[in-house]
């Protein structure tokens, strides 16, 4: 059983880390619901 | 033939008092959080000039320590002062706010900074010790105003104060009534930038010994936007930059992709010269106020000072192969395309893997300059060390094409890579930073050649959800081997000899 699955999930990525689009497609697969997703930058 | 990197410099500017009062950090929390701690704190944490000055790296910054130099030093570097450190750099230099002030006034066409006639007087004798400004330079400078007028200016008149050692010295008044384009802040932040581009330009000349006359067009890369309500960001930054900085015969325009775009404006350049378009093209950049202090609160959190307290700015010269200066091959340009994906694997691939193109291994690179930012500046905030984690993806990639094995990932990194050194100014540590060692590095053998990769957040702007990259290598000048390698005078005249003898031939044929 998926630990995001059925979930809300809220992304914000990380423009040198792990982007948001990259988790959102991880939470996709993992049955997870987004209903927010954002890449930051803070350099 | 490929254009050649003929000279660099690289400037700051500490402004501490631009971190209080104009970083988007801080004035973000002043709008949300008047009363934090945060904004108590801040003015204790902030560093002198001459702290700024002798810290590690800035003076890899401006070129007075290599990257490798740095790199023996331990972290933290801002309790490691550098011993008989000084505001010149072999690449450029540090100025102090209250000369950058008047910088700010002498680069205004539109009569919008206002400063307090002490102030000038104080500051303006030091500047006229500059070496670099000259009396046409120093002219610009006005007597100054009462300081009840400059408190007016702001109180009535929605100017943007302008702060030094805490005491307001001066404004920048707005140029409109209504266009919020043209609003003190908005003139403010790009009399910033064009300030400290001006001041970049002056030292590529001085430093570079380069005449000024040469220089056909510019090519400016920051991240600001200048223009009114009917054409927000039209422009031209370069050329009012150019008109500053005495380069008469030159006209410009700017490019925009976030951090990525002094990296596109460097293939433009080489492409502009390599094509005979303009013999010399500078590419140039201020900085930008809104990012000083942007990660303050957890440096704050973690003892430290705050670190991004210096606004940067660059300029490089490209010109026509000169048989000495390392060339930029346009050959391997890299580029991150709509298609490519956002994966941060897919993100390097596309760029690095233009070495496929020549057949190189990405172990035939010596160098990789990426994100080069100070790792002492992102670590506290999370961020961790950027250039050391695109080394890593670099060196994965490697792996992955069977070029090393893994267990040299982390020789890879260090052979390859470099320590970051650059303040967190978004397009200014851009792989940019490390052009002037890399050029002195190629001239004398050090390394063959280098891959600069320059990467933008596109999705900052809200236009699209793309990331974006682009990258090309630097290499030995081999432009006397290729005139070698060329037809000589003598085999020229044997076709010529033998094209003419075959037309006799047919024409007593016929």
């Amino acid at each position: 059983m998926s630990l995001l699955k059925d979930k809300k999930i809220i992304i914000i990525g990380d423009r040198d880390g792990i982007p948001g689009q990259a988790i959102e497609e991880c939470v996709k697969t993992a049955g997870g619901e987004i209903v927010f997703s954002s890449t930051e930058c803070f350099v | 033939m490929n254009s050649v990197i003929l000279g660099s410099s690289y400037i700051m500017v500490h402004a501490p008092d631009m971190v209080i009062h104009n970083g988007s950090t801080q004035t973000t929390e002043r709008a949300v959080n008047p009363n934090s701690e945060y904004l108590k704190e801040i003015k204790n944490n902030l560093r002198t000039f001459d702290q700024a000055v002798a810290y590690l790296p800035n003076q890899a910054y401006i070129g007075n320590i290599a990257p490798d130099e740095l790199a023996k030093y331990e972290m933290p570097w801002f309790d490691k002062p550098l011993e008989g450190a000084t505001r010149d750099g072999r690449f450029g230099e540090i100025m102090p706010q209250d000369e950058f002030i008047l910088l700010m006034q002498i680069v205004d066409a539109f009569d919008l900074v206002k400063l307090e006639k002490e102030f000038v007087s104080a500051a303006k004798s030091k500047l006229m010790n500059h070496p670099l400004f000259d009396e046409g330079l120093i002219g610009r400078i006005k007597e100054g105003e009462d300081s009840a007028a400059i408190q007016k200016y702001v109180d009535t008149e929605h100017a943007e104060p302008i702060y030094n050692e805490g005491q307001l010295v001066g404004c920048v008044k707005r140029a409109h009534d209504i266009d919020i384009n043209l609003s003190g802040h908005v003139m403010f932040e790009n009399l910033v930038s064009k300030a400290s581009n001006v001041l970049a330009l002056l030292n590529l000349v001085s430093k570079n010994k380069i005449n000024k006359e040469e220089i056909e067009y510019v090519i400016e890369c920051s991240e600001e936007a200048c223009g009114d309500v009917n054409q927000r960001g039209g422009g031209n930054f370069a050329k009012a930059c150019a008109e500053v900085a005495g380069f008469v015969n030159a006209t410009g325009s700017d490019t925009r992709g976030f951090c990525a775009a002094p990296t596109h404006a460097i293939i433009e350049a080489a492409s502009l010269v390599k094509a005979g378009v303009f013999k010399k093209v500078v590419v140039c950049a201020g900085g930008s106020t809104a990012k000083l202090g942007m990660n303050g609160k957890d440096h704050l959190k973690k003892g430290y000072p705050i670190l991004e307290d210096t606004i940067g700015g660059f300029a490089v010269l490209i010109g026509e192969n000169d048989g000495v200066n390392p060339e930029i091959n346009l050959d391997l340009v890299g580029r991150h395309t709509v298609g490519t994906g956002s994966s941060p694997q897919a993100v390097i691939t596309s760029l690095v893997s233009s070495l496929d193109k020549a057949g190189m291994k990405i172990t035939d690179v010596d160098k990789y300059s990426v994100e080069m930012q100070n790792p002492e500046v992102t670590k506290p905030a999370g961020a961790g060390d950027v250039p050391l984690a695109n080394y890593k993806m670099i060196g994965a990639l490697a792996v992955k094409r069977g070029e090393i094995d893994k267990k040299e990932l982390a020789e890879f990194t260090e052979k390859h890579g470099m320590t970051g050194w650059a303040p967190t100014q978004g397009h200014i540590p851009s792989g940019i930073p490390y052009l002037g060692f890399c050029r002195e590095d190629i001239l004398s053998g050090k390394i063959k050649n280098a891959m600069i990769i320059g990467k933008g957040s596109l999705f900052l702007g809200r236009m699209t959800n793309l990331f974006d990259g682009v990258s090309f290598i630097i290499e030995a000048n081999k432009g006397l081997q290729e005139e070698k390698s060329a037809v000589s005078e003598e085999e020229v005249k044997t076709l010529i000899a033998k094209a003419l003898k075959d037309f006799a031939s047919n024409l007593l044929n016929e």
